[in-house]
């Protein structure tokens, strides 16, 4: 294996693009162009490394790979330590795909302090890239907390016109749950002595314990996925997000709470995990039924894909708490899958808005007939968020369900009505917005090709994962049966 | 004249600073308007100078005792000269209107340096005492200094008329330490002070707290603040949040852990309920408030109810937690008070948030670098002001104060929210005013000092942790 640090590359790559666009002059039109070039560039870099990263990764060895450790605060034994599993490997590439998709997707829409978007994006690229490779609790922190000052201008500064309402119930929600977990790891680094993860993981800590620490946790990730009642703020975020916004939001940030449950709290509070698994299976049943019913009753095209991110991620963490490695890795999967498909579905919402500037359904209608491409299109995605067979979708959910079955059938059901009602939902709004009357105007030009451009990869990828998701699960099935394992063994122990 | 006695060598950064005031004092008025700058630029030279004698200063106690040399005093001498000298290098582009501009100003703020140094390094409660007031009297005259403004004449009186109640306060805390003990010198006082009286020792060492949490504007002690922050001329402003908190600071850490440390049964909670005051009062505070320099008084609050987190601890953790807190906040203040003085809009000062509507669009560069500042004050991530906090609230943890650290966080919460509001108002709100900027680039170049400070803090952090250590490794505990 080479020695050259490619995960601090991957984050301080955009790190290096935004210190390239500060250097630029004034704010005119070519500074504007060279401002939308550079970053997709240093984007694109950063995909390529991402995929370098990907195809050098062994999925047959074990543990952390591509470790960089360096001392950092030793008082708080706090380390500059970063490290890659199969699962941070795909949450990489998922971010390393999304970014130049909305940079792509902002080309022509963003037209007003572009420098500053640019700046934003590349600033939440490192961040994010950051999260998903920092293998120390408090440059985990650092990263997944940081990542809120970037959201809140891109929200506040471009969003629609309730923009600052939503920009800061964004930050305060997210920002309360945060603090908590601040407060978690340090009470986990007075037990254990240092911030570094693997040593947390490996140390024992009392079950009474345990249990605060994992609620302070729970609030910070829950707020995050988000699940049902402290969802609120997400429909709001979205709606008045700028589409490239939504993209990221529901495309990656959605899956940093995830992805925190399956570093901090299932790995190292396995006990209270176990406790709080009635909890976390009943508050997802109540996120994938009454948030599906909610999307139902949408006008807003934006709110439906919003609450059904809600509904998605119930099912994700109804995977993530099921002691089976197959739940859990569909959970991986589910998330991944979301992460695409609800990229792809904002889009879709964004290319109609920048033509109509209306999020409402009534507003559309017969949109087969002038754009038969997205229509094409869009109906790919409404069934891969479906859930249908041959579809990134599928997999994820299948697995969840068959996985939690054993468990407990009524919450199996309860996930596999979520299916049924998501097809409610995605169809009537393909059928109303696609099919249906005309309405008054102009007929709508069909997709342009940079607009087809960033739709390509994420088609291919849902179809691929569909088709053939092997690639997924040969990269998480090694840590997904680790987790389930602790898990099972907390639930039939009893005690930590 | 002799050659300086051996034994005041300790002394030395006090007494250059001292000759250097007097001197000054005497040639300041002969000096003619037009040559008024050089005035400063000298006063300048003799903090900078004093702060190059800090570290030379051997350790050990001198005038017999009244006054103690240690790491800890030094790395708070440095934090206090270094403060005075920055505020003073801004306050002389930012001094505008004649008054402000007489040559007592640059003497005053040499003078009340001499109170701090002095109070930084007490070990007697009567050079405790003398210390406090050289500090403050210079103040109470400086917050008045621009006549013509009843602002500030009115600032001046309230400062003055509390800050005497509390001086009054901590002597007479002093005076009942003394007649429970004996003694006003530190290590006697603790070792005479668990033979004490209960009732007696807890008596005095609430007064004593009190008179200081008021310097420290800590609540319930904080109600000045705001009139003050507002009343008085924005530079004298950023030099009263700046220096003067990091002396009082000091005072209040050198006085708990030592000589009052065997009564921290008693302090440790009294403490925790000033800082959950301080906290609450500073968050919720501000979020009410519409003029810039109120809302970055209520920050003093809250911030002076972090530092107390890290002193309810009780432990080497927090001390030296409060230690990074009061390093970081000084250069955090700084930065946000240039930024007040940085720039005008439509020739007139920022004195409301709203006066920054626009100037995101406008001075893009100045409202990252004001936001950078402000949002490192609330405690973000990656910023300095987050580091700050982590060090405190882990202290507080480490000793089990769980439920202080969770008061702290959520009140760090709805600080963010008045922090956020500001940076709102500079990028999101729309504003047709022009911004100038103001000539002279110290101010400029002190705003994106502390800006990149508060950004780049982590990668420097481990020079300024490792710093606070050593010198809370000192304060033998």
């Amino acid at each position: 294996m080479s020695t050259w640090p490619i995960l601090s590359l991957l984050v301080f790559l955009p790190v290096g693009g935004i210190a390239f666009l500060a250097l630029t002059g004034r704010a005119d039109a070519q500074n504007d162009r060279n401002a939308r070039d550079v970053t997709l560039w240093t984007s694109l870099a950063n995909l390529a490394l991402a995929i370098v990263l990907a195809l050098r990764f062994d999925p047959g060895q074990e543990g952390f790979q591509f470790v960089e450790h360096a001392v950092w605060l030793p008082g708080l034994g706090v380390a500059y330590h970063l490290g890659v599993d199969g699962i941070s490997v795909l949450f990489i590439l998922l971010t390393a795909l999304l970014v130049p998709i909305c940079i792509v997707a902002s080309w022509t829409t963003v037209v007003e302090r572009v420098r500053s978007w640019m700046v934003a994006f590349l600033a939440m690229e490192a961040l994010m890239i950051g999260v998903f490779v920092a293998r120390d609790a408090l440059l985990f922190y650092v990263f997944f907390e940081a990542i809120l000052i970037p959201m809140f201008l891109i929200i506040g500064i471009w969003g629609g016109e309730r923009r600052v309402h939503a920009a800061f119930k964004f930050v305060l929600y997210t920002l309360a749950g945060s603090v908590l977990f601040l407060v978690a790891i340090l009470t986990l680094a007075s037990m254990a002595g240092s911030t570094d993860m693997d040593r947390l993981a490996a140390t024992a800590i009392p079950l009474e314990a345990q249990r605060w620490i994992w609620i302070a946790m729970f609030a910070s990730f829950a707020v995050k996925v988000p699940m049902w009642p402290l969802h609120t703020w997400l429909p709001d975020a979205h709606v008045q997000a700028p589409t490239a916004g939504s993209v990221i939001l529901a495309g990656v940030l959605l899956k940093l709470g995830g992805y925190g449950f399956l570093r901090f709290s299932l790995p190292m509070l396995p006990a209270a995990s176990a406790e709080f698994v009635p909890l976390v299976y009943v508050l997802s049943a109540i996120a994938i039924l009454y948030t599906s019913l909610v999307a139902l009753m949408q006008r807003d095209m934006k709110r439906l894909i919003a609450y059904s991110s809600v509904a998605h991620m119930g099912v994700v963490t109804l995977g993530l708490f099921t002691a089976s490695a197959r739940a859990i890795s569909g959970a991986i999967m589910q998330m991944l899958s979301h992460g695409l498909v609800s990229a792809a579905l904002f889009l879709v919402v964004g290319v109609v808005y920048d033509r109509r500037h209306s999020r409402e359904i009534a507003d559309y209608g017969g949109l087969v007939h002038s754009m038969p491409r997205y229509a094409a299109l869009f109906m790919l995605f409404a069934l891969a968020a479906v859930g249908l067979p041959a579809t990134s979708g599928f997999v994820g959910e299948f697995l969840v369900i068959v996985g939690v079955f054993p468990v407990s059938a009524v919450f199996a059901a309860c996930a596999a009505l979520g299916m049924v009602l998501s097809a409610a939902y995605m169809l009537w709004l393909y059928r109303r917005v696609v099919f249906g009357g005309v309405p008054a105007g102009t007929p709508l030009p069909d997709l342009s090709l940079r607009e087809t451009g960033m739709f390509l990869p994420l088609a291919i990828l849902v179809l691929w994962l569909g088709i053939q998701p092997a690639f997924v699960f040969r990269l998480v099935e090694g840590p997904a049966a680790e987790l389930a394992a602790r898990l099972l063994a907390a639930q039939t122990g009893g005690g930590a | 004249m002799t050659a300086l006695d051996p034994a005041l060598l300790g002394a030395l950064p006090e007494l250059f600073l001292a000759l250097a005031a007097t001197v000054l004092t005497m040639v300041g008025p002969f000096v003619v308007d037009s040559r008024r700058q050089w005035l400063t630029r000298a006063a300048l030279l003799a903090l900078v100078a004093a702060l190059a004698l800090v570290p030379i200063a051997p350790d050990g106690p001198v005038f017999g005792g009244l006054f103690v040399v240690d790491g800890f005093a030094k790395f708070m001498k440095v934090l206090v000269l270094g403060a005075t000298a920055w505020t003073l290098l801004i306050a002389e582009e930012g001094r505008q209107s004649a008054s402000m501009r007489a040559f007592e100003y640059p003497v005053l703020v040499l003078f009340s340096a001499l109170g701090m140094l002095a109070t930084v390094s007490a070990s007697n409660l009567m050079s405790l005492y003398l210390g406090l007031e050289m500090m403050s009297i210079p103040l109470y005259v400086l917050t008045a200094l621009k006549r013509e403004s009843r602002h500030a004449g009115e600032a001046g009186i309230k400062y003055f008329v509390l800050g005497a109640l509390a001086s009054a306060l901590l002597l007479y805390g002093c005076a009942l330490l003394y007649g429970f003990t004996g003694t006003t010198a530190f290590d006697a006082l603790a070792t005479a002070l668990p033979d004490a009286s209960p009732f007696g020792a807890a008596a005095g060492l609430v007064f004593l707290v009190a008179g200081i949490a008021f310097k420290l504007s800590a609540a319930p002690f904080h109600m000045w603040t705001p009139d003050v922050y507002e009343g008085a001329p924005t530079p004298v402003t950023a030099f009263l949040a700046a220096a003067p908190k990091v002396a009082a600071g000091a005072l209040m850490l050198r006085v708990l852990f030592g000589p009052l440390a065997g009564l921290a049964d008693v302090w440790m909670p009294a403490i925790a309920a000033l800082a959950v005051l301080s906290m609450a009062v500073g968050a919720f505070g501000a979020l009410r408030q519409t003029g810039l320099k109120r809302l970055l008084a209520y920050g003093t609050i809250g911030h002076s109810g972090y530092i107390f987190v890290g002193v309810a601890a009780g432990s080497p953790e927090g001390l030296h937690g409060a230690c990074v807190y009061l390093a970081v906040y000084a250069v955090m203040t700084i930065g946000a008070f240039a930024c007040l003085l940085a720039m005008h809009r439509s020739h007139q000062p920022f004195e409301q948030v709203e006066h920054l509507a626009g100037i995101g669009r406008r001075r893009p560069m100045f409202a990252l670098a004001f936001s950078t500042l402000l949002l490192s004050m609330a405690g973000l991530p990656p910023l300095a002001g987050f580091l700050a906090k982590l060090y405190v609230f882990r202290a507080a943890v480490e000793a089990g104060l769980f439920w202080l650290a969770v008061v702290g966080v959520l009140a760090s919460v709805v600080a963010a929210a008045y922090y956020f509001r500001v940076v709102y108002v500079m990028y999101f709100a729309d504003g047709d005013e022009d911004f100038e900027r103001l000539p002279g680039r110290r101010i400029t170049w002190t705003v994106t000092a502390t800006a990149v400070t508060a950004l780049l803090f982590l990668v420097v952090a481990p020079v300024v942790v490792e710093a606070a250590a050593r010198a809370a490794g000192t304060l033998g505990l």
